[in-house]
């Protein structure tokens, strides 16, 4: 195969890919965050950035990202865990995924009246004795409803790396003595931590730029880097503005990327994880 | 491998044969001879029967889009891709596309029915001598209300919003000026201010309502209000209409200290394909009618003096929605304050979002 001499052919689509889709927008986006409203080089953009606004929004969006990842995974984990011990995983996996099928404003939409003030969820508490309560556009509402968009993307990566666990090593560490909180802590856990990683990677970094639902369901008042980037181009048309806030989301995104990378290869397989 | 190539043959046969179906579809649809317009237009803002009214009396096929701002409609048009032959923007849009010769000028003599138009909303500053628009609605900004939802407050004034009996209950339109201009009215300021001093202060006021805000939202205030999700909204006259349509019990008021008057308007961007049709549609709506049907159906004001004729007397009378020329001198047209300014508003609606007090 290494004779080949057609190989690297085949790897042209795929450069032309990159170079026009990945590549150049980046280039782009770049070059416009040095530009300001009259298209003429400036530094003010990322002045203007570091300014109280901009910074305590890229903190809040910081902030709900955390949140929201850390109870998808509190909610992933253990879901994960139990679908590798039933019989048809297949068809449980299936069943998790298929919501992320649906659109995300059509979920939203499905939201808004769920949340209401006659929706369900505050008839059901109205029947349990409390309520109505104000749910919708709440923190709490924004929370729920995009760790629930985000739940298949947290539970797949987990449910692969646990699967691929050869189960004669748990046999092993029970063999052995361990308690199954000692092999869960000295051999699964650090065998599915990739699955983990790759499942932060999928959640943390979109949950920076969520702009749909902080309008339908935070009704703007949880407001993220998603937001502000949306605004600059669409309605202030200050290209440059919304390309510098891109620019450090991108930094953000590089920078998790590299946190949670993984150094060895195949470390599912071999448990060399430690 | 075999299988790969089986499939992706699969895959074109069955994609074809959908394409030839859509195509044969849209065929029949539409009627050879005439040609098409495209018409970008904000949502909700025209009666889907006229359009085909449209078609049927002209044998020209209306392709229909629509926007949801000014800014994003002129983004669009701005970088082409897809030609529009007639848009609705609102007056200061109209003067932004100018200076940017985004538009051609109307030709009047295609359109007679131009005569139809009261003459208050003809020759606006924003477009002397209607070269280049033509009046499509009208309408104002103001609180919507639902008194079955409140312990008697009214609304003559900006200031009754800050209310500490509201909490959790007033809805805001997510859009800078409108926002923004009400707190510089709610402080006697006007809503073109540029001083920084006083859109300071303004945004500062803006922020101590925090506690009254349910949320900033967009076209979904009218589901809200309807079903009675909310008592108080901050919207455009229109929407307020269609509420009014569904639940009956809503109120609207126009505050005193004054507030937005605003125009939108038909134009033919530079880029039109179908000049010709575009006038054609353009005459076709001013018809007195079509444009009475039309304002039935979207709630706004007409500025068609023969259309008001052919309407419900208790609608056109209704000073909430078709203020008289006195009531209107307290109300401002919003000036195209520039693209440095507008970003500062929306600087300060973005800094509001963030500070609002819990």
């Amino acid at each position: 195969m290494k004779d080949n001499p057609s190989r690297p052919l085949y790897l042209v689509p795929y450069y032309i890919w990159i170079a026009l889709f990945v590549i150049a927008p980046i280039a782009l986006i770049f070059y416009f965050s040095f530009l300001d409203l009259t298209g003429t080089f400036t530094l003010e953009n990322y002045q203007n950035f570091f300014s109280s606004v901009y910074l305590r929004m890229t903190l809040s969006s910081f902030w709900y990202a955390f949140l929201i990842t850390l109870i998808t995974i509190l909610i992933a984990y253990p879901t994960a865990y139990w679908l590798t011990k039933t019989q048809h995983k297949q068809l449980w996996l299936l069943l998790i995924i298929i919501p992320s099928w649906i659109n995300l404003l059509l979920k939203a939409y499905a939201f808004i009246g769920i949340f209401g003030l006659y929706g369900p969820a505050n008839k059901l508490l109205q029947t349990l004795g409390t309520g109505p309560w104000q749910i919708l556009f709440t923190d709490f509402s924004f929370i729920f409803v995009s760790v629930y968009i985000f739940i298949p993307f947290m539970v797949l990566p987990i449910f692969n790396s646990l699967d691929k666990i050869n189960p004669a090593l748990i046999d092993a560490s029970r063999d052995l003595g361990a308690s199954s909180f000692t092999t869960f802590k000295r051999v699964i856990f650090p065998m599915a931590l990739n699955g983990v990683k790759s499942g932060v990677q999928a959640v943390f970094i979109p949950a920076l730029s969520l702009f749909v639902i902080t309008r339908l369901i935070a009704g703007n008042k949880v407001i993220t880097l998603g937001t502000a980037i949306e605004q600059q181009f669409l309605v202030t048309q200050n290209w440059g503005m919304g390309s510098t806030i891109a620019v450090f989301l991108i930094l953000f995104m590089i920078i998790i990327m590299m946190l949670t990378g993984q150094k060895e290869k195949g470390g599912a397989y071999n448990g060399k994880t430690r | 491998m075999k299988e790969i190539i089986r499939a992706a043959l699969a895959i074109l046969l069955v994609s074809s044969i959908l394409l030839y179906a859509v195509n044969a579809l849209q065929k029949s649809s539409t009627t050879v001879g005439g040609g098409s317009i495209s018409v970008y237009n904000w949502g909700e803002y025209i009666d889907p029967e006229l359009i085909e009214q449209f078609e049927e009396e002209t044998n020209i096929s209306v392709v229909y889009e629509t926007f949801d701002s000014n800014e994003s409609m002129m983004t669009k048009i701005e970088q082409g891709g897809t030609t529009y032959d007639v848009a609705m923007p609102s007056e200061y849009a109209i003067e932004k596309m100018k200076e940017t010769d985004l538009l051609q000028p109307i030709d009047h003599a295609l359109i007679p029915n131009l005569g139809n138009i009261d003459p208050y909303f003809l020759d606006l500053p924003f477009d002397p001598g209607n070269e280049y628009s033509v009046p499509y609605f009208w309408g104002t900004v103001g609180i919507a209300f639902n008194p079955t939802l409140l312990e008697g407050q009214t609304f003559e004034s900006w200031d009754d919003l800050w209310n500490s009996s509201l909490e959790q209950e007033v809805i805001l339109v997510d859009s800078a000026r409108e926002v923004i201009g009400m707190g510089l009215n709610s402080l006697g300021y006007s809503l073109n201010s540029t001083d920084m001093g006083e859109l300071r202060e303004a945004t500062n006021k803006l922020k101590t309502m925090g506690p009254n805000v349910k949320a900033i939202i967009g076209d979904e205030i009218v589901e809200m209000m309807r079903r009675e999700e909310a008592a108080v909204a901050v919207t455009w006259s229109g929407q307020a209409a269609d509420m009014m349509w569904i639940n009956e019990d809503i109120d609207y008021s126009v505050p005193e200290e004054g507030s937005n008057l605003w125009f939108d308007n038909m134009i033919i961007p530079k880029t039109a394909g179908n000049v010709e049709g575009a006038h054609a549609f353009i005459n076709f709506m001013l018809d007195p009618e079509v444009a009475a049907q039309n304002a039935d159906y979207v709630g706004y004001s007409t500025p068609n003096e023969q259309a008001i004729a052919l309407m419900d007397p208790e609608v056109t009378e209704d000073e909430r929605f078709y203020p008289p020329e006195e009531l209107r001198e307290r109300l401002e047209v919003y000036e195209n304050l520039g693209l440095e300014m507008l970003g500062t508003y929306n600087e300060l609606f973005l800094e509001f979002k963030m500070d609002m007090e819990k």
